[in-house]
């Protein structure tokens, strides 16, 4: 977590974003603008953005043999112009801004600028996170989040190294000071077969939230492949070629897992 | 739906659309003997003899009774209007699209009787003879369209009075009218009173219509072995026996009233846009009631009589067209558009439990016709909107989505009075319409794109090389957009001048050759005013031109300024030869035109001011001028298949389009160009005035998955809603994925009851010709996130 030290909150005005997408479904409530923030602390190779992995801009050639840059930088009042665009679908859906990456906790300054300012416009705000962060920058941001879309991907520490690449001690105990803190925290287990869909996973993380108390409910985000191709854009190797989508059964029957532990379970975001 | 509906709904869509020869027979032979008669008598008697001598059926397992023609889809003609030729026949029996099938009995009665008989005498004849040589080179260069050239005026819709009163009724309002004509201080009482005992014939002949079919179901029912339905056809013959001269008193009473109404309607001449019932819901409700109270009716019977309702609209095709006619809206459908929901007289919510009934009929009928649509305003609650939308979801393209209070604000700015405009609503495609008291006649498309390639070509048509505007100055030499744009103005107003001194002619032609009687009695204040409803006598006259294809003008122009003025990037000169190319060779320029211009439909202000501000032109080019009928002329912005037939004469086009290629549809971006997702696109809709048009029309593309599941639906519920808070007009959806509809392209065996929106209106896609399926399936797909 050595990208977000150093940084000073408030002076941190402008940041790398590599998208902003209107009209999101699937993260939070009503209609959304999803903001992707630059630069993740995890190696996940599930993920399906994965020009949101470097902090810095890259370079993503199509298949028509165009070049296009992920990662621009953008002021807070150029995002918020973005954001604000919308304001009457998100006036009439009850929706908002989501702020997601990468991890935007890597650039704490910079998402608490947003979150400020997007507050003081009056919009509903989500941040979407690892949660793979010093509790020092995720502290300061709480007051300004209205939800966070918080993933626990494995909770056996072990596998988590050997998944995503970091340990996910710190994960777990930012969680759990969010929720002690009174913060509205949704749960979400993108499910990755051969990876994180084993019986014992899911029950570790029933009793993990069970044990919060404070979580709303928990997201079982099937694994899908729509990533794939922005690999071979990247020049990245995609190592879960094989792998297939879980069957609406299969999420059933993981669903059911985590509910015996007394969690509301949600399948899809 | 129960077995009674859905052996009606096979069998009408079974069937196939035919011309038949009745109507024409009966009319020529109606005229060859008319002597002594003035003209509105000779209407009124036409229709009467038509009346009286039509064949009459009743289907196996009807309870609403009534034909046009001679059987289900059998389509008449109507050559006191336009005179089909032989040629016209064969191309109608054999194209391969919208063909009706023709006998050669038919043919040859034609070749024989009817074409020598009404050539010259046909309107269709006089009207072109009338037009001057500008009208003609216009018409012909495809600038603008002519709706009356083969079909009357009648865009028009049922008010309240037809679920009132009877034409009994009516009659007496004609006679006391009548007995106060001055024939001393008014010039005009012989007018009047012609009119008037005009109005009166047609209503003793719809009566007399009524009559023959209570007869019939009574001989029917002397022949019936069933007992249930013997008991059935003894109804028939009560209700036909009691309505029309009757105000209905019972459900079935008023749905049938209005079905011979819309028979009258529809025979007497081929209204544009057949007829409609108006508030179907809010006018049935008191009969509804009323018979659910009293125990004589339950919910079930009441969805059997409505579906049974909704089959003879789909029985009745419209009227075959041919030429231009036929290019600008080649359907079966007539649309016949039934309204539900919106506000009540007084501005209170008014959808009512039938309002949700019809929703099941539409849900469970799944036909061509009747269109339908709800209409949403704040009040109405998101019930009745998460409904629609459910039936929405699945695909077919009905019903479509208005704003009941943006309506209401258009008819108020046109000078209705707040009730008037409340019992309005929007009928054909899009178009508003204050129903039961007002013409409000489309007059024909016009080619906004075509205007800018004259206007980058002097006046002169590429196409043909003939001048057709003002010389306007060489493009190459303007000093900047403004003036490229002030040159458009000039081309543009020329060519609405030419348009609306052609409808000034046209108007007076109807007015004083083919007046409506029959639609005059239903249509207020015509029988006070003793004026017919084609000359000025309903309380409001509206004529409308409707502007195609202004998202492709509006990213031509952006294109041009973009490159040729801000960035110098491309040369006019280099513009006019790629265009002149079709951009053969010139694949850098064309890409560059294409990717590297803001694009209408992305909320990008860059382009949506330049449409703000060619709407602006267009709109105060049109709205607010006199008409001959004492109304004035508004724009609506709609398309039909007109978008499909303006491509075809025009060619390349500045923002990459190739030449003869379909133009932009409604008011939607142009095919592909939306890449900002839904929320975008609505908000470039929203920049335009709505309120200043009779009508907008926006239609969007789905794919299914992503109006999967309640939530979704909820959102897309929002974003309808956030469309009208912003004053949007109307909206649309198509939810099918282009991959579906390229499968039907190549296996149509497998997709013929595949449905899609089309433009104001659903349609069987195999139906559809080749362009404008491949118009379709390039809108823009919006996928989520």
């Amino acid at each position: 977590m050595q990208a977000g030290s150093g940084e000073v909150p408030m002076a941190a005005t402008a940041g790398m974003i590599f998208d902003i997408q209107r009209y999101a479904l699937h993260d939070g409530a009503g209609i959304r603008t999803l903001v992707f923030l630059k630069g993740c602390p995890l190696r996940c190779p599930w993920c399906h953005n994965p020009e949101g992995q470097e902090k810095q801009p890259q370079v993503m050639r199509y298949e028509n043999g165009t070049e296009k840059v992920a990662g621009r930088r953008m002021r807070v009042d150029e995002v918020l112009r973005e954001v604000e665009k919308d304001t009457v679908f998100y006036d009439e859906s009850g929706g908002g801004v989501t702020f997601s990456g990468g991890d935007p906790l890597l650039q704490p300054g910079f998402l608490l600028a947003l979150l400020k300012a997007s507050k003081a416009h009056d919009l509903r705000t989500a941040v979407e996170t690892s949660g793979y962060a010093r509790w020092e920058d995720v502290e300061p941001l709480a007051p300004f989040v209205g939800l966070w879309l918080y993933d626990l991907k494995l909770m056996d520490d072990a596998r988590h190294r050997k998944w995503t690449g970091v340990s996910n001690a710190r994960i777990h105990e930012n969680l759990r000071r969010l929720t002690t803190s009174g913060a509205r925290v949704i749960v979400r287990i993108p499910l990755v077969p051969g990876v994180n869909d084993d019986r014992e996973n899911l029950a570790a993380t029933g009793r993990f939230v069970a044990s919060l108390g404070a979580v709303g409910e928990v997201h079982l985000l099937p694994y899908h492949r729509a990533g794939m191709s922005k690999y071979e854009r990247l020049g990245m190797p995609y190592t879960l070629g094989d792998t297939l989508e879980p069957p609406a059964e299969e999420m059933q029957r993981l669903a059911a897992i985590l509910q015996e532990w007394g969690v509301r379970t949600k399948i899809g975001g | 739906m129960n077995e009674r509906v859905a052996d009606l709904r096979r069998r009408s869509v079974d069937a196939k659309a035919t011309v038949s020869m009745e109507r024409a027979r009966l009319m020529t032979a109606f005229y060859r003997n008319a002597k002594g008669l003035s003209v509105p008598m000779l209407r009124a008697r036409a229709f009467a003899y038509l009346m009286e001598h039509k064949t009459i059926v009743i289907q196996d397992g009807e309870l609403i009774v009534g034909e046009r023609g001679p059987a289900p889809k059998a389509s008449p003609t109507y050559p006191e209007l336009c005179c089909h030729t032989v040629e016209d026949l064969e191309v109608l029996s054999s194209r391969e699209k919208i063909p009706y099938a023709v006998d050669s009995a038919t043919t040859q009665f034609y070749e024989q009787e009817a074409i020598p008989f009404w050539r010259d005498r046909s309107l269709r004849d006089q009207i072109f003879a009338s037009m001057t040589p500008e009208w003609l080179a216009a018409y012909d260069a495809g600038i603008f369209t002519e709706f009356m050239e083969q079909r009357a005026p009648g865009h028009t819709a049922g008010g309240g009075q037809l679920f009132r009163k009877g034409f009994l009724d009516y009659r007496r309002e004609i006679e006391e009218e009548l007995g106060r004509l001055d024939f001393l201080g008014d010039p005009n009482a012989y007018d009047k009173r012609e009119e008037l005992r005009a109005m009166s014939v047609t209503c003793d002949a719809i009566i007399r219509f009524a009559e023959r079919h209570a007869d019939l179901a009574r001989e029917l029912a002397a022949r019936e072995a069933d007992e249930a339905r013997r008991l059935e056809l003894l109804k028939i013959a009560e209700v036909c026996g009691r309505v029309p001269a009757h105000q209905p008193r019972t459900f079935w009473e008023g749905l049938q009233a209005y079905w011979f109404v819309h028979l009258g309607v529809i025979t007497e001449l081929n209204t544009w846009d057949a007829f409609n019932p108006g508030r179907l819901d809010q006018h049935l409700y008191p009969l509804y009631r009323q018979d659910l109270d009293a125990g004589r009716l339950t919910d079930e019977q009441a969805k059997e009589l409505l579906e049974c309702f909704w089959v003879k609209f789909n029985d009745q095709p419209a009227p075959p067209k041919v030429g231009v006619t036929n290019a600008e809206s080649g359907t079966y459908t007539d649309f016949a558009n039934i309204n539900s929901g919106g506000v009540g007289p007084d501005g209170s919510d008014g959808v009512n439990e039938l309002s949700y009934l019809v929703l099941d009929v539409i849900d469970e009928m799944r036909l061509l016709q009747p269109s339908s649509n709800v209409q949403i305003s704040k009040k109405t609650p998101d019930r009745f909107l998460r409904q629609a939308l459910r039936i929405v979801r699945k695909g077919w393209g009905q019903p479509s989505i208005f704003n009941a209070d943006a309506v209401v604000q258009e008819l108020l700015r046109q000078g209705k009075t707040p009730e008037d405009a409340r019992e309005g609503g929007t009928s054909g495609c899009v178009e508003a319409g204050a129903f039961g008291k007002e013409a409000y006649i489309l007059t024909g498309y016009f080619n906004l794109v075509k205007i800018l390639e004259l206007t980058l070509h002097d006046g002169v048509d590429p196409r043909t090389g003939r001048q057709l505007g003002p010389h306007t100055g060489d493009p190459r030499q303007f000093a900047d957009f403004d003036a490229l744009i002030a040159a458009y103005d000039r081309q543009m107003r020329y060519f609405v001048d030419v348009k609306i001194q052609g409808n000034n002619v046209i108007e007076r032609l109807y007015a004083t050759e083919m007046p409506a009687p029959f639609l005059s009695v239903i249509t207020d204040d015509c029988i006070r005013k003793g004026r017919d409803y084609n000359d000025g006598g309903p309380r409001y006259n509206t004529s409308y031109i409707q502007g195609v294809g202004i998202g492709t003008l509006t990213d031509s122009l952006s294109a041009i300024r973009r490159h040729v003025y801000d960035e110098h990037a491309i040369s006019m000169t280099e513009l006019l030869g790629a265009l002149a190319r079709d951009f053969n060779g010139d694949d850098d320029v064309r890409c560059r035109l294409m990717d590297e211009t803001p694009r209408y439909g992305n909320d990008d202000d860059y382009a949506d001011d330049i449409m703000r501000r060619v709407f602006d032109l267009f709109q105060t080019a049109v709205d607010g001028r006199p008409n001959t009928k004492g109304g004035s002329y508004r724009i609506d912005m709609l398309p039909t298949t007109c978008h499909v037939y303006f491509g075809s004469v025009t060619g390349a086009t500045p923002e990459g389009r190739h030449a003869w290629q379909p133009v932009s549809e409604g008011i939607s971006p142009v095919q592909g160009a939306d890449r900002s997702g839904p929320t975008a696109v609505v908000k470039s809709m929203a920049k335009m005035d709505h309120i200043r048009t009779g009508g907008t029309l926006l239609n969007m593309k789905f794919i299914p998955q992503v109006l999967e599941g309640d939530e979704n639906l909820e959102k897309l519920l929002h974003l309808v809603r956030s469309y009208f808070r912003m004053d949007g007009h109307h909206i649309q959806f198509n939810v099918v994925s282009a991959e579906t509809l390229r499968d039907a392209q190549l296996h149509p065996e497998e997709y013929r009851d595949l449905i899609v929106r089309v433009a104001g209106y659903s349609d069987y896609f195999c139906d559809l010709s080749r362009a404008l399926q491949d118009e379709i399936i390039a809108r823009t797909e919006q996928v989520a996130f």
